[in-house]
């Protein structure tokens, strides 16, 4: 599935399932009644009752809107993110929390949860530690000045585990009644508390990020052949490098900010999208933008219809994920050797 | 022939943290030139190479392109000017053949891009004129190593580069496609293309450079026409190995080694009776 269908394909695919996860729910709704609203909505009048029509407006827009809007967004920038780590790394099995990203906004919401209490704090200080951990990689990098791919990696090894060391003593000193739950609830991610505030306030960035990666994806093919054979050709490496690191960073901590730690998609979906797109970066990296969103979707549906309880989403990646990776190990070894 | 200096390198030094990697080091290339650098390991050649492109910025001294000083050119002009032909490589994602090719349209690019379909021509021109056509969608991780080092070649050709630096072109290759490469190259600066090459085969110096620079420990040792300066004496001063450099005819020299499997006979003299080089009519050449 290469070339003129692909992108069509996605986005048609990416609509249906959005369409189909806005049925999914306590409350009984179907495509037709969901079709009928929006042809009300759009063109203004329908046959559709008053009540019905502004009960639907509030389940739609105000509660399960949001949360397909958020899974869209977690899932394509983890996708994109994990893509271009991937590529700007030289390797295949890295993910968007290889500099500390995830690890240091795990530390911060947790920090934010015992200490401050609040959720709005909570959100800044996840954000803000997801950045330091990321700073933090890159000034170890900087400071021994060397192979500088190798050492980065190196960075992102030594301050994640300071940060997990970190969100350990928080754990520690946390109030095992309430608070020890809560961030442990917290870690295991979920979509529950997207509300439409700060789904602005995250997806804007979000999907600015997504956008600016997609049109750097240029780069991202020379940049994996070494930084310099990529220099020879013209690419100041440092800066293009520097610059995808910021994206990443800042659509990696914002999905911790939505959601919390949801693992494996930014590893998975550039794997996936590489069997089906092949390993071209000018298509890969759109092209795992809308898949890592279909994904998300999907595997959020799971979550909450799967049981009369919601499951954490971190956990149901993980879970869908793992066995499917091992199963598509074999095949994905094409796609990098 | 003497031509004006295309590439000058004016006493470039260079070291990494304490010890001294290059000292020193000046020569000038002309247009259209095929030279090669040729050197034991750990002599300095690949840290030339990197400062030749603009890579590594040398301690002292100065690399001139065209009599413009390559520190004040961009690095996107550098490339559009001089290719970097990388030793053999596997690249750890599959791209497709013309893939690889079209990273050289990149410094023609405005910072966020995508190909046009005169990239696309450009790229697969430069298959076309190294015969590779056929590669083009294959994926660059499964084709032979010869084949990946063309496609390399075809990425420098689509640079639109007219000189190209490359780092031991031949190490990784088999035989056949050894000959092959020297072929391309021969080819090539027969169009106009300037060639700066490191090697570890003095033969292939002799065969197809014009110019050689023998660097020993950090420093120019010799520098001048490939057929005077690969000498027997030169070759021991610099691998500190026995050679002989014999004359075939009047273009052709090889090197064998004074003693294969303990045959005394391949290092004796012209005019010493049992001679098997005099049996080919050759001579060997003793150094200037």
């Amino acid at each position: 599935m290469k070339g003129h269908f692909l992108f069509p394909t996605l986005a048609l695919l990416l609509l249906l399932v959005v369409a189909f996860s806005l049925t999914l729910g306590k409350y009984p709704v179907g495509l037709a009644d969901i079709a009928a609203f929006f042809f009300h909505k759009i063109s203004g009048t329908g046959t559709m009752a008053p009540e019905r029509y502004s009960l639907l407006e509030t389940l739609l827009f105000e509660i399960r809107m949001p949360r397909i809007v958020a899974a869209i967004l977690i899932g394509a920038s983890l996708a994109v993110a994990g893509t271009a780590f991937q590529a700007m790394f030289v390797n295949p099995l890295v993910s968007p929390s290889l500099l500390g990203v995830l690890a240091g906004a795990s530390f911060g919401a947790a920090l934010g949860m015992v200490f401050f209490k609040n959720w709005l704090s909570v959100q800044i200080l996840t954000f803000l530690f997801g950045f330091l951990a990321v700073l933090l990689s890159l000034g170890i990098a900087r400071v021994h000045k060397g192979n500088t791919l190798l050492l980065l990696v190196l960075g992102g090894v030594i301050s994640s585990s300071l940060f997990t060391s970190l969100l350990s003593v928080i754990k520690y000193i946390a109030d095992p009644y309430n608070q020890l739950p809560a961030i442990t609830q917290w870690l295991m991610g979920g979509l529950s508390l997207v509300d439409g505030k700060i789904l602005l306030a995250a997806g804007i960035p979000q999907l600015a990020c997504i956008v600016l990666v997609i049109l750097f994806s240029g780069y991202l093919n020379a940049l994996s052949m070494g930084d310099e054979e990529a220099r020879s050709l013209g690419i100041p490496v440092e800066g293009v490098r520097l610059l995808l690191i910021f994206l990443a960073t800042l659509m990696s901590a914002l999905t911790v900010v939505l959601a919390g730690m949801i693992g494996w998609v930014g590893l998975i979906i550039p794997h996936i999208a590489r069997m089906m797109v092949g390993p071209d970066n000018k298509i890969l990296v759109p092209a795992s933008a809308l898949i890592g969103a279909i994904y998300l979707i999907v595997v959020d549906d799971v979550s909450r219809m799967i049981l009369s309880v919601e499951i954490p989403i971190g956990i149901t990646t993980s879970l869908l994920g793992i066995p499917f990776f091992a199963i598509i190990l074999r095949k994905a070894k094409k796609g990098w050797n | 022939m003497e031509l004006k200096p295309f590439i000058e390198v004016e006493n470039i030094s260079f070291g990494y943290t304490r010890e001294t990697v290059l000292s020193d080091i000046s020569f000038a290339i002309g247009e259209g030139d095929v030279v090669t650098l040729l050197g034991p390991n750990g002599c300095g050649k690949s840290t030339l190479i990197k400062i030749m492109l603009g890579l590594l910025r040398p301690a002292e001294g100065r690399v001139f392109f065209n009599g413009r000083d390559i520190r004040q050119m961009s690095s996107k002009a550098l490339a559009r000017n001089i290719a970097y032909v990388p030793q053999l490589h596997k690249s750890s994602f599959p791209y497709a053949v013309l893939d690889v090719v079209l990273m050289g349209r990149i410094p023609y690019k405005p910072f966020f891009f995508r190909y046009s379909k005169a990239d696309l021509g450009i790229a697969s021109d430069a298959l076309d004129r190294l015969s590779i056509s056929h590669l083009a969608h294959r994926a660059y991780t499964e084709i032979s190593g010869g084949e990946r080092q063309l496609t390399l070649i075809a990425r420098a050709l689509a640079q639109g580069a007219k000189t190209f630096i490359m780092d031991e072109p031949a190490s990784g290759l088999d035989y056949g496609n050894q000959l092959r490469l020297l072929d391309q190259i021969i080819k090539l600066s027969r169009e106009g293309y300037t060639f700066i090459k490191s090697t570890h085969s003095p033969e292939h110096a002799l065969w197809i450079a014009d110019h050689a620079i023998l660097i020993r420990k950090g420093a120019v040792m010799a520098d001048g026409r490939s057929d005077e300066i690969i000498t027997a004496e030169n070759l021991f001063s610099l691998y500190n190995a026995r050679v002989n450099v014999l004359k075939l005819n009047r273009f052709l020299r090889v090197c064998v080694p004074r003693t294969i499997c303990g045959c005394a006979a391949f290092g004796s003299l012209p005019g010493e009776r049992d001679n098997p080089v005099e049996a080919l009519s050759c001579s060997v050449v003793q150094g200037v």
